[in-house]
């Protein structure tokens, strides 16, 4: 026993078992909770972050068409790379609190319209050169300007005057907002020297790493900035993020120790891999869901009754069981889980139910003509699977859904927020006003539903400029409820972020803000 | 003028006029895809005036003609322009891409090439007998496998089981040659596989043809050995047909590996090409594909040059 509890004592100062796992299994062994608790505390803290070394990550998600401007990020490389090199104002830690980066504090007024982000002293750009209040007006200038085709734009768009003055940044906003701080963590908006106009590609930020090698779709090296001003985190000399699309070769690549970390394992092999030496997976809940989504206002999807019978005849356990290989949670057809600071969990978790399925179908008074469901294999992982799983238990509720598949290519333009019924998903946002902002208010551009309620907006712009936190969670209780009985979301599933990572690697920490613990694994764990 | 020499310039003249040809279709085919390059870029995210911005930058409003002959222009003054995705030069990426194109294809030709033609000899010296047998039945069954199924089946064996290669074949500048060697071995070892039986089978069949020749009777009459009968007398008059087959296959190594490229995330024109094409970045689309094709028609006006001159009746005409 004393072998084994040496070792698992071993694999916490390594940083590769939690608390919980660590007392779980302790008290397996008989050793009371309290007694392995305090062991715990007692190794994880003798846990030093060890610096030095090169730590490799394998990423699907880039291609030779990537770019280095932070406006542009779309895709998972792009992502994990600006956040090597880059730093923004302020980050999202993994339980939801502000982070603070370059802004060391950050107050508002009390009706939360203007907010003031004081710089941190002595923080220094790759070029050498400090970073001031005026470099990050500039940039969030920049993104401000429709050219920049910033991702961030709908972000930077409601703030309505930007000073600098001295160390600090004052952003007045022509709508209260009381979630600004987790707005500006968004990773499109990293601090650039003049904010980045003269060259936004140049990949010269104030983050723990200097580009070094940059070729997109292949490979992108990286050097420790020596003048970093945290050095809590930034453990090895160097970073290299390889782009390993086939999932093959990339799980191939951590197996043989050509790669330290990889994303995207394919759920398929989850199994077949926990049992592989050498490697741990991590499955890691977050915030990103599929969907089906239908136009309310088109036939036959402007019936709620007909949207009501098809949200009844999704079996979502089977979802997550069979397109997820169990790694994910079912969705309640509102795009908020727990990942989400102010989620009400008290919401029934709607069923697979057939015979409610056939009475809401049989009150809409369709004509039994197909109901074509439009899916692609690109829409997300599985898509094509999921909407015949979905066809099969729909007809046997009676209801005559049939599925139509079409191509990837062009699938955004031509068949997303076109056709009235097609299969999507959705990266999640850090706060749920985020979410609700982008795809669900009426006037949202990616409205991708169509949905159209005077409450919820109403509600939704009530609960930005809303200090009180318990008032603000009934308020977005009372939106998802609007949203779970009227809209046009059918949402099966919550996806995790499924990730290997090598027993070379310590430090790590599951974080439901984003894959690889929200692009920072390189620069938050170390070669053990 | 001599006969061959005219012949000559006569290929030349027609693989450039082909090439312009290409160039012209190429266009028409990626203007034929839907959507275009401005909604393909901005993907999921794209509004209207997101997209009305990009196009207006882009140059997308001009009519397709006058962005057909601008290219044209560019192209003959050596100016590939800069890919429409990220504002990368283009003639620079493709460089250095296009030299480790070469650098596998070569790898795989210097090795496919000799092996193809030596194992066909012995096919063709032991033909219907064993070895022939062996040799023809083993690389029949290589070709018959697709090229993804050969990669994961090496990267299985040589990575997992035997543990002496790396999965992942990238090359850097800056690698020692040797460093390099050792990163393309699995991809080399597919691509090796995978030619192998189209060269071997067509050297076979040509030696065979040319052995029911009368003066093939001759020479084994005289006493030569058969191996020297092939060799000498055979082998030079099948010349043609097996370097027209070792072009083509030369030419697919080349451009058509893309497949081997991704599963080994081997950093080269494959791949690129392929992004590309996912983005509509129309320039670099249209420059890979002039490549593509110029490989394509130099190797095989290479091919005719070597046939014409390899035959006696061309080279001394009456």
């Amino acid at each position: 026993m004393t072998d084994q509890l040496d070792r698992m004592i071993d694999t916490v100062r390594r940083g590769r078992m939690t608390r919980r796992e660590f007392v779980g299994r302790a008290s397996a062994m008989g050793i009371t909770a309290g007694l392995a608790s305090a062991l715990f505390s007692k190794t994880a803290m003798a846990q030093e972050p060890k610096k030095g070394g090169v730590i490799r990550v394998g990423m699907q998600g880039g291609e030779s068409t990537n770019s280095l401007d932070p406006a542009l990020a779309a895709s998972e490389v792009p992502f994990q790379v600006n956040m090597t090199w880059g730093e923004m104002l302020v980050d999202v830690n993994p339980d939801g609190s502000i982070d603070h980066r370059i802004a060391e504090e950050v107050s508002s007024n009390a009706d939360a319209t203007e907010w003031k982000f004081k710089i941190r002293a002595g923080v220094e750009f790759h070029d050498g050169k400090t970073v001031t209040a005026e470099d990050v007006v500039a940039t969030l200038k920049r993104h401000t300007d429709e050219k920049s085709q910033s991702g961030a734009l709908g972000i930077v768009q409601g703030i309505s005057e930007m000073k600098a003055e001295g160390d600090m940044v004052t952003l007045k906003l022509s709508a209260a907002s009381a979630d600004l701080p987790y707005l500006m963590a968004d990773y499109h908006l990293i601090i650039q020297p003049g904010g980045g106009v003269d060259n936004p590609a140049a990949g010269i930020g104030a983050g723990p790493y200097k580009v070094v090698v940059n070729e997109p779709g292949v490979r992108h090296t990286f050097a420790k900035h020596a003048n970093y001003f945290d050095s809590s985190i930034g453990h090895a000399d160097e970073v290299e993020i390889l782009v390993i699309n086939d999932n093959t070769a990339r799980t191939a690549a951590l197996q043989s120790g050509q790669i330290h970390m990889m994303n995207r394992v394919d759920p398929k092999i989850v199994e077949l891999l926990k049992g592989a030496p050498g490697i741990q997976i991590k499955s890691v809940a977050g915030r990103g869901h599929y969907v089906f989504i239908m136009h309310v206002d088109k036939p036959p999807f402007d019936n709620n009754d007909l949207r009501m019978a098809l949200k009844y005849s999704i079996n979502r356990q089977e979802m997550v069981d069979k397109i997820l290989g169990g790694l994910g949670s079912r969705g309640n057809d509102f795009p908020i889980n727990a990942a989400y600071p102010l989620f009400d969990d008290s919401i029934e978790q709607r069923e697979y139910d057939a015979a409610k399925a056939a009475e809401h179908y049989k009150k809409s008074g369709h004509d039994g003509s197909p109901i074509v469901l439009r899916t692609a294999p690109g829409a997300f992982p599985g898509a094509v699977d999921a909407a015949n799983l979905f066809a099969a238990s729909a007809n046997a509720a009676g209801i005559p859904l049939s599925v139509k598949l079409e191509p990837d290519d062009g699938y955004w333009s031509n068949v997303w927020n076109v056709e009235p019924f097609c299969a999507s998903y959705w990266g999640g946002r850090p706060v749920q006003d985020q979410m609700y902002s982008t795809a669900y208010l009426s006037t949202a551009e990616w409205n991708d539903t169509k949905f159209k309620n005077a409450r919820f907006d109403e509600l939704l712009l009530a609960a930005r400029g809303e200090l009180d936190a318990a008032k603000r969670k009934g308020m977005y209780s009372e939106m998802a409820h609007i949203l779970r009985d009227e809209g046009g979301l059918i949402l099966p599933m919550f996806n995790d972020f499924v990730s290997g990572v090598s027993d070379a690697i310590a430090g790590w920490a599951d974080d439901p803000n984003g894959e690889l613990m929200n692009g920072r694994a390189q620069v938050r764990c170390w070669l053990a | 003028m001599h006969p061959v020499l005219v012949l000559v310039v006569q290929r030349i003249a027609l693989g450039l006029l082909l090439l312009l040809a290409v160039s012209a279709v190429i266009f028409l085919g990626v203007e034929a895809l839907p959507g275009d390059t401005a909604q393909a870029i901005l993907g999921q995210q794209a509004t209207p005036e997101a997209l009305a911005n990009l196009r207006e930058k882009l140059g997308l409003n001009d009519p397709a003609i006058t962005r057909y002959f601008r290219w044209l222009g560019g192209v003959l003054t050596g100016d590939l322009g800069t890919a429409l995705t990220n504002g990368a030069d283009i003639a620079t990426s493709i460089g250095q891409r296009l030299g480790n194109t070469l650098f596998l294809a070569g790898c795989a030709a210097a090795i496919s090439v000799p092996l193809a033609i030596i194992l066909g000899l012995i096919a063709a010296r032991y033909a219907g007998r064993w070895p022939d047998k062996l040799i023809s039945g083993v690389t029949l069954t290589t070709i018959s496998l697709p090229e993804f199924v050969a990669a994961y089946f090496v990267i299985y064996l040589l990575t997992q089981v035997f543990p002496v290669f790396q999965p992942v074949a990238m090359v850097f500048p800056g690698m020692s040659f040797w460093a390099k060697l050792q990163a393309v071995a699995l991809p080399v070892i597919v691509l090796v596989v995978v030619v192998l039986a189209h060269m071997m089978r067509m050297t076979r069949a040509a030696i065979l043809n040319v052995m029911q020749s009368a003066y093939i009777e001759t020479a084994e009459l005289k006493g030569l050995s058969p191996m020297t009968v092939i060799w000498r007398h055979a082998f030079p008059n099948a010349i043609a047909p097996v370097v027209a087959v070792v072009m083509l296959n030369m030419a697919y190594l080349v451009v058509g590996v893309v497949v081997v490229e991704v599963v080994f995330s081997y950093n080269a024109l494959g791949q690129y090409l392929v992004d590309h094409v996912s983005k509509r970045d129309l320039p670099v689309v249209q420059a890979v594909g002039l490549i593509f094709a110029a490989v394509y028609i130099t190797l095989n006006m290479l091919a005719d040059v070597i046939g014409i001159i390899s035959n006696p009746r061309l080279r001394h005409p009456k």
